[in-house]
């Protein structure tokens, strides 16, 4: 299933680990979808160091850039997480209560019972894809940006603190 | 089974115990004992080689043989057991995989302590990794030892002690010499031969009915006895109400539990960033997902070519299914290529059984070294003593499990893995979901729910016709059966999640916000992360 990956989910990403922290984000527009919209960066001002360490979470918490990048992260997952725990929840109790509609033919020797459980499989893998999709082109440039303030931040808190 | 067939199982059970014997040996020599290098083998892995582990890590031989064997017998109702298993991946995708590799180290109490009171959270969330752990691990011996015994035809209890020692010395020995590195490639190696023993018998499956999925179907339900309700749901899980709701437990144990094993969450952190945690499970629902479709055809085809009645006849629980296949798909009993498949069929399931029991073995001493050890000792040992205490706790644990899985020999176990899967969603899945999702979680809530989930699920299980009260239950003579559901999911889940929110509200200690915002930048951003 490396498809869910992208066109581009090639060699130098299977040997070389580290492609991953250096150039996420990076070079990951396979063509089949648009770059997510720049985010205003996190921090401009270098003023601050003196912070404590704390504070730079909240701080980064509170920026603009993190609120979206947080938000484009729960805006795919909730509603996924429900439509996909209603649809197996469903077609547990429909297949343990009313065994007789699941019996139904729908082609052949496949009856409806064949055709959930198969959607099933169909539907995982689906949502798997369109996540790792979702992530790739609308969140990692931004959590990688945010990862590297945020870092400084904390860095700069710490030494100013001393 | 004849002798052909025992003596290649057994050599090519050798040549798979020496090739890890050798990873592991190989893997030790060059590498110091820090923590790091222990618990997570050095965070190096690319996503495909953590991929491939984590599918070894998750395909048990309950699920390679177990499953398609209840598939041969029950038709769709295994099919219908097997999409929980999978399902639950999407749970580990969207909300866990991801953050817990950023927040975390080596243990689920890590993603939780950031930013909770450390000891009483500590000691709770290695409490139930533990207890999770455990149950897992002695469901594979006790299932290691019939299987062994049955493959390889011995009926006697010595050859099932002796499987049951010997697959807890050699997970001994992976663990605590090679830690998480050798359990890894074990795990990958694992995943290969398994996956490649599932393509080849499908293949020969789907060649045999020149490919038509449809004529498979058909036959096995002639040949099934049952006629077209083989292929609808109910004949295992369609009893009275009791044993329908007893069903709809189990699947929700399955697809929230997944979350909160121990030994899975441990494979995120052997990976360099979230990112490439991400492209594991992706890998990883690939391959499961690739493998339980297989064991669908593997189960018809079962049905179809051996016949339910022969199933039954071999072992009542349909466990020699798939081998019986291969013996067929060979070419007979007394033919060349019957014994081969046979003899490689085996071997992939002791494969498969010793890369299970090392991962779990890993993850439960890294519960104890990590949250246990460090939360009750006093504050002297170094570091490099924790790795030390880490190999010890993997004997301990080794130990542990092989006792209880010669105790628990001639009981009926097969309840014990969705025990573990109901008590890792009652007691782990909550803790984790609170902290990383909800504002106001407190020390108390957390300590709340995962005891709220835990106590629960076992004291539920006691009081079950597993333990006590039915004809199957493990002490036939007793009566303290007051909960009629085996699998206590449907009841402790919720109120794993319940005793956390009650936990925190009642709490008295306002909420950490530094803590929260701190929790949630990491683990979005991973910044920080190690």
């Amino acid at each position: 299933m490396e498809k869910h990956d992208g066109p581009d989910s090639g060699k130098v990403r299977i040997e070389d680990p580290w492609y991953d922290a250096l150039a996420s984000g990076w070079g990951e527009l396979d063509g089949t979808g648009a770059p997510a919209p720049a985010v205003p960066p996190a921090h401009g001002r270098r003023e601050d160091r003196g912070a404590r360490a704390a504070d730079v979470y909240l701080e980064v918490q509170r920026s603009a850039a993190f609120q979206e990048v947080r938000s484009r992260y729960r805006r795919f997952v909730i509603p996924g997480t429900a439509v996909f725990l209603l649809w197996y929840v469903g077609y547990v109790v429909t297949a343990t209560a009313a065994p007789s509609f699941m019996a139904r033919p729908v082609a052949g020797a496949v009856n409806v019972a064949m055709v959930a459980g198969l959607g099933q499989f169909l539907t995982t893998f689906l949502l798997t894809w369109a996540y790792a999709r979702h992530a790739r082109l609308r969140r990692d440039r931004a959590a990688l940006d945010l990862r590297w303030d945020t870092q400084e931040l904390t860095r700069g808190a710490a030494g100013g603190g001393r | 089974m004849t002798g052909n067939h025992q003596t290649l199982a057994l050599l090519l059970f050798s040549v798979f115990v020496a090739i890890t014997l050798g990873i592991t040996t190989w893997v030790s020599r060059h590498r110091h004992g820090s923590a790091e290098e222990f618990y997570a083998g050095g965070r190096l892995f690319s996503p495909m080689e953590n991929g491939f582990a984590i599918a070894g890590d998750y395909m048990s031989a309950a699920s390679f043989l177990g499953i398609s064997g209840l598939i041969a017998l029950f038709g769709y109702d295994g099919l219908l057991y097997s999409v929980g298993f999978l399902v639950a991946w999407l749970v580990v995708l969207f909300l866990v995989a991801e953050l817990v590799r950023n927040c975390g180290r080596f243990t689920l109490a890590d993603v939780v302590v950031s930013r909770m009171g450390e000891r009483p959270v500590r000691i709770a969330a290695g409490t139930s990794s533990v207890t999770v752990s455990v149950l897992y691990l002695v469901a594979q011996m006790v299932g290691a030892g019939s299987l062994v015994a049955l493959l390889l035809g011995g009926t006697g209890g010595a050859v099932r002690t002796w499987t049951v020692v010997g697959v807890g010395a050699l997970m001994v020995v992976y663990v605590s010499f090679g830690g998480m590195r050798a359990t890894t490639w074990i795990q990958i190696v694992k995943a290969v031969l398994l996956m490649g023993g599932a393509v080849a018998l499908t293949v020969l499956v789907l060649l045999r009915f020149q490919g038509d999925f449809d004529q498979l179907l058909r036959t096995a339900a002639q040949r099934s006895g049952h006629g077209t309700s083989f292929l609808a749901p109910g004949l295992r899980y369609g009893g009275d109400w009791t044993a329908r709701l007893d069903f709809i437990s189990l699947g929700l144990a399955l697809v929230l539990g997944t979350a909160g094993l121990p030994h899975i969450l441990s494979r995120f952190y052997t990976v360099p960033t979230a990112r490439a945690a991400r492209r594991s499970v992706v890998w990883a629902i690939g391959l499961i997902g690739g493998f339980y479709l297989m064991t669908i055809v593997l189960g018809f085809g079962a049905a179809a070519i051996v016949g339910p009645d022969a199933v039954r006849g071999s072992n009542a629980a349909g466990n020699t299914a798939v081998p019986l296949l291969a013996l067929d798909l060979g070419g007979g009993a007394a033919s060349t290529g019957g014994t081969v498949l046979f003899a490689v069929v085996a071997a992939i399931a002791f494969a498969t059984i010793l890369a299970v029991v090392a991962g779990i073995t890993l993850a439960s001493s890294a519960s104890v070294a990590h949250d246990l050890y460090a939360s009750l000792r006093r504050r002297r040992a170094k570091p490099r003593s924790e790795v030390a205490v880490a190999r010890t706790a993997a004997v301990g644990t080794g130990v542990v499990a092989i006792a209880l899985g010669l105790l628990a020999r001639d009981l009926n176990v097969a309840f014990l893995v969705g025990l573990a899967f109901a008590v890792a969603a009652s007691a782990n899945l909550p803790v984790l979901l609170y902290s990383l999702f909800w504002r106001n979680f407190t020390t108390r809530g957390a300590v709340w729910s995962v005891y709220g989930g835990l106590l629960p699920a076992l004291v539920l299980v006691v009081l079950s016709p597993v333990v006590t009260g039915s004809p199957d239950s493990l002490f036939p003579g007793a009566d303290l059966q007051y909960f009629p559901l085996e699998n206590p999911g449907l009841v402790s889940i919720p109120l794993g999640f319940l005793a956390g929110w009650l936990g925190t509200v009642t709490s008295a200690e306002p909420p950490d916000e530094a803590g929260h915002a701190e929790t949630e930048v990491r683990a979005l951003t991973g910044a920080g992360a190690v």
